[in-house]
């Protein structure tokens, strides 16, 4: 079985989020850049679980990014990934980045494509149906559990207010959410074999860019907590319905 | 030409009220563009769909097929394309739901429209087509224009009033042609008869604080006062105390309420993230120095299992 786990680097989730070139472009000066969480805690771990439970099972990584994603792509490897393919590409939109993604998926051909329900940056939610639609797959998306029987995956998926369980034959695209798999830290064995093993660079094929991002903005600051006593819980109740108008 | 909204069907064939949100926002979009608003239903529905006319939309395209009984991503989207075509539907409009978000990516990459997912304006469409959206989990927002003829947008949940006006909606049939499903739906397992916390406009929601499972009586009683979802942090949920579909945050789920009230939550960074659309937050915690105050508008130091029961009462008082 071939898994392929689309990772992307995102920044830190404590980073100071602030904007350059007149609010055109993400200040990256201190940024400390990451796997996007929900790639990692869920996506690949998932995928490195149903590798332990299939000594067959090989697991690619895909980025698509510049030389910075190298060090967030040897952490994956370290966690449990075998090789990975790096598409040379920044500043593209999901469609860009959803299109490189296909291309190296028909180019080696997979059984599972696993990737977050989203980036913590752009928050999305768009890659992995993008994806599924340019390989012509079925998509499951905010998948909470993932179960294989040969060939046929039973899906659980989040829906408002509870879950639907699915069942579907390989080949899938998955979105992973919470309820996947546990977080786990690369050990020293991982990272030492992490080193060697392949990471390939490939340039990208043509996509058009759909959207573009014209301006950022930070919201309004706000005005401070208004404090009120613990034995006057009628005045947060006034508040609540005179002032905030939420009740 | 036409702004074509997708009205997203409960299971007990109702509309969600998210999809209310956009009909009403997608007719105001078709007001700005001086076009119809029409919508698409693809489930079976219960509800009078002539009514949704009071939220703006002239004309409903039904579609009625075996096929789409249950959800399925790749049907779902090849029905609304063929619709979309054949009405010349010039914007696409979706919840930012979890079908919405299935949805809209798999409609973009086919039809090679452009996607503002999470947008929680109107756009801009006087120079070009700007949408404004969330970004970094809450901490910015960012305009993003779409460049292509067809346009796709979802909207967030909460981010658009539903505006209830006058009219019906003409109702009519429509053919497509759809493959089976290639996901069986197994099983629907409705873990709250409530209010979806998604879509809930008030939240109440329980951190560490709480010490114990056992303990959540009391936030499940002011959630009832104030008819709340009950929502919980990243450590709750870890430890069990409550289901994963409660966890809100950066890994959990991202809400945006009218009205958060956090209790017993120290307000960790990650939980903002999840957290920071809401309008009011409101905070209960006896740690005076906790973070949540910083991001709070109105807060309470104090001990929780002393301040939420009288808080339920007073609620309970004040509904009276």
């Amino acid at each position: 079985m071939k898994i392929l786990v689309c990772i992307s680097k995102t920044p830190d989730t404590t980073a100071k989020i602030a904007f350059t070139d007149n609010n055109t472009k993400f200040d990256t000066a201190g940024v400390q850049w990451i796997i996007n969480p929900n790639d990692e805690y869920y996506a690949l771990v998932r995928a490195i679980e149903l590798k332990e439970a299939d000594a067959s099972a090989v697991i690619h990584l895909v980025n698509v990014g510049g030389a910075e994603s190298d060090a967030i792509i040897r952490k994956a490897l370290a966690l449990g990934g075998d090789e990975a393919i790096r598409v040379n590409a920044e500043n593209l939109d999901s469609f860009g980045i959803a299109s490189q993604i296909a291309h190296v998926a028909k180019e080696n051909g997979y059984d599972l494509i696993f990737l977050g329900k989203e980036t913590i940056d752009y928050n999305g939610s768009s890659v992995g149906g993008m994806v599924a639609e340019l390989l012509d797959l079925p998509y499951i998306s905010l998948a909470t559990k993932f179960e294989l029987n040969g060939t046929t995956a039973t899906v659980t998926r989040e829906i408002e207010g509870g879950e639907e369980i699915c069942e579907v034959q390989l080949p899938v695209v998955v979105s992973c959410n919470k309820g996947m798999a546990e977080q786990r830290i690369p050990n020293m064995r991982g990272i030492m074999a992490a080193r060697t093993k392949p990471l390939k660079v490939v340039e990208p094929v043509a996509a058009d860019a759909l959207t573009e991002i014209e301006t950022f903005a930070l919201p309004p600051a706000k005005a401070g907590v208004k404090l009120v006593e613990p034995d006057n819980v009628q005045e947060l109740v006034r508040l609540l319905h005179e002032e905030a108008k939420v009740i | 030409m036409s702004v074509l909204i997708f009205i997203d069907i409960n299971e007990e064939g109702t509309v969600k009220k998210t999809s209310l949100e956009a009909l009403t926002y997608g007719s105001k979009l078709a007001q700005q563009l001086s076009v119809p608003a029409e919508g698409v239903v693809l489930a079976p529905v219960t509800e009078d769909l002539a009514a949704l006319g009071k939220y703006g939309v002239t004309t409903i395209h039904q579609v009625q097929q075996e096929a789409l009984k249950h959800f399925d991503a790749q049907a779902y989207s090849s029905a609304i394309a063929q619709v979309a075509e054949k009405t010349g539907a010039t914007v696409l409009v979706f919840s930012n739901n979890t079908d919405g978000k299935a949805l809209a990516p798999r409609l973009s990459a086919r039809l090679k429209a452009g996607l503002v997912s999470g947008a929680v304006a109107l756009p801009e469409a006087g120079a070009g087509f700007t949408v404004k959206k969330s970004v970094f989990s809450g901490k910015a927002f960012a305009n993003i224009k779409i460049n292509t003829p067809v346009k796709i947008i979802t909207l967030n949940p909460n981010a658009f009033p539903v505006e209830p006006g006058e009219g019906a909606a003409n109702v009519v049939p429509a053919e497509v042609s759809v493959s089976a499903p290639k996901v069986k739906v197994v099983s629907v397992n409705r873990q709250t008869a409530d209010v979806p916390l998604a879509e809930a406009e008030r939240v109440v929601s329980g951190g560490r604080g709480m010490k114990g499972p056992e303990n959540w009586g009391i936030l499940e009683d002011l959630a009832a006062a104030l008819n709340a979802a009950l929502a919980c942090s990243r450590p709750v949920a870890d430890a069990h105390w409550r289901p994963h579909n409660e966890h809100v945050g950066q890994t959990g789920g991202a809400i945006a309420p009218n009205l958060y009230v956090a209790v017993g939550i120290s307000g960790a960074i990650q939980h903002l993230a999840g957290v920071n659309r809401s309008k009011v937050i409101v905070v209960i915690n006896k740690d005076p120095e906790a973070p949540f105050f910083k991001a709070a508008d109105y807060g309470i130091v104090g001990d929780l299992f002393e301040v939420v029961p009288k808080l339920t009462e007073a609620i309970k008082q004040f509904k009276s």
